[in-house]
């Protein structure tokens, strides 16, 4: 019977359909996929936090409208994909409390801090730029409510991206102080960009069974080749360095070469060390926490209602 | 009174992207109650004028086939060939058909 099960799972694979929710899984493809998921859900979750930061203190009104509906669509982000992540039989409120307890991890990018408004120009150009790096593959994942999750997302990054990089243009006309200001959001931004494709591939052990169940369809390296080749042009045009000296074009690759990231960096950050780290999650715990009396008011609201319409009938 | 649910129920929500076409699926949420789904759904699944109509369903309302019994589900359109305009052959010279 299990074999039965294997053979048309792999075979849905093999024919690149996608997986849907009550289809048969191995334990080993459920596990990865709820993983996934959810730390991408989480990592949406707390994106939020860094650019929120600055919602109050935008320098206009427009500006402020833009970074509202930005926060706004990923806090949607994070819902689409607590909603996929629930298809495969886990609850949103139980992956909300791995999140605050730590079990859980999210991406380490969220834990650098947005000094100055720039900081959120480089976000919506780098992070966001990055992302959609990472997500366009992944609207093809073989888990089916993933990859239409994706889809949905990758159509609302774009405004993500060009809001942010038209902010940093902006700035870039304006005084030496704002270019200034935009140099150095660059320079803080660059590397940690850089980690959030992941590891090496070298060290990523998890690529290759992903791979072969088309949960992912290309490296870590590769993702970070294609996102340095695409951010060179796009910085030339804005007029900032790229914060490392041996980026070069290497014409036999029809690529650019760049430095070594620091891993070490990276490691410290996941293991919580980050400068972020423990603001981040402690707000997410406040909200969750500062939040249980609406959600209990209003399920006692809801009962009160359904008793009335019962005793009524 | 009825047991105060802490947790909130599990809705689908449906969309119709615009007139003359099919609620579709996009996704699931959680509310309170029907009033508040539909809410939600509105501030989650319609942020950029997707949709015209939204219906929310209680997911455990919702029957539906499972996986295991696919093959004898379906089974009465597997073999209805005839169903399909392509089964019937009509020469090339009859136009219009
Ligand atoms: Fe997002
Ligand atoms: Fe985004």
């Amino acid at each position: 019977m299990t074999e039965e099960l294997e053979r048309s799972f792999e075979d849905t694979i093999a024919r690149d359909q996608r997986l849907e929710p009550r289809d048969w899984v191995p334990e080993g493809y459920r596990k990865t996929m709820i993983r996934q998921i959810s730390q991408h859900a989480h990592s949406e979750i707390i994106g939020m936090q860094p650019e929120a930061n600055w919602i109050t203190r935008a320098p206009s009104l427009r500006r402020k409208a833009i970074l509202l509906a930005k926060v706004q669509d990923e806090a949607g982000h994070g819902l689409y994909l607590y909603s996929a992540a629930e298809t495969l039989g886990v609850d949103r409120t139980e992956l909300t409390e791995k999140l605050i307890s730590g079990a859980q991890k999210y991406s380490s990018i969220f834990n650098y801090p947005t000094v100055t408004f720039a900081d959120v120009g480089v976000i919506g150009w780098l992070v966001d730029g990055a992302a959609i790096c990472n997500q366009v593959p992944l609207c093809r994942s073989s888990y089916g409510p993933y990859a239409r999750g994706m889809i949905r997302i990758c159509k609302e990054e774009s405004f993500h991206q060009r809001q942010g990089y038209e902010l940093l243009m902006t700035m870039m006309r304006g005084t030496e102080a704002q270019r200034e200001m935009v140099q150095e959001a660059t320079n803080r931004w660059w590397w940690p960009s850089l980690m959030m494709f992941g590891p090496p591939d070298a060290d990523s052990p998890n690529t290759e069974q992903s791979m072969a169940w088309k949960i992912k369809r290309h490296t870590n390296d590769e993702l970070r080749q294609r996102f340095v080749d695409m951010s060179v042009p796009q910085a030339e045009a804005l007029g900032v360095t790229l914060p490392d000296p041996e980026l070069s074009w290497n014409a036999e690759c029809g690529s650019y070469d760049f430095g070594a990231i620091d891993w070490n960096e990276f490691k410290q950050i996941l293991k919580g060390n980050g400068p972020c780290n423990a603001e981040r999650i402690a707000k997410r715990r406040a909200a969750h926490e500062d939040g249980a009396w609406v959600r209990e008011a209003a399920a006692a609201h809801a009962a009160k209602q359904r008793d009335r319409e019962r005793s009524a009938a | 009174m009825s047991e105060v649910r802490k947790d909130w129920p599990l809705y689908e929500v449906f969309v119709r992207g615009k007139r003359g076409l099919n609620h579709v699926h996009v996704g699931s949420l959680h509310a309170a109650d029907d009033r508040m789904a539909l809410r939600n759904a509105r501030d989650l699944y319609t942020r950029r004028n997707e949709g015209v109509s939204i219906w929310v369903v209680a997911a455990a309302d919702i029957t539906a086939s499972s996986p295991d019994e696919k093959d004898p589900f379906f089974a009465p359109s597997g073999d209805k060939v005839y169903r399909h305009p392509t089964f019937y052959e009509i020469p090339d010279n009859v136009p219009h058909m």
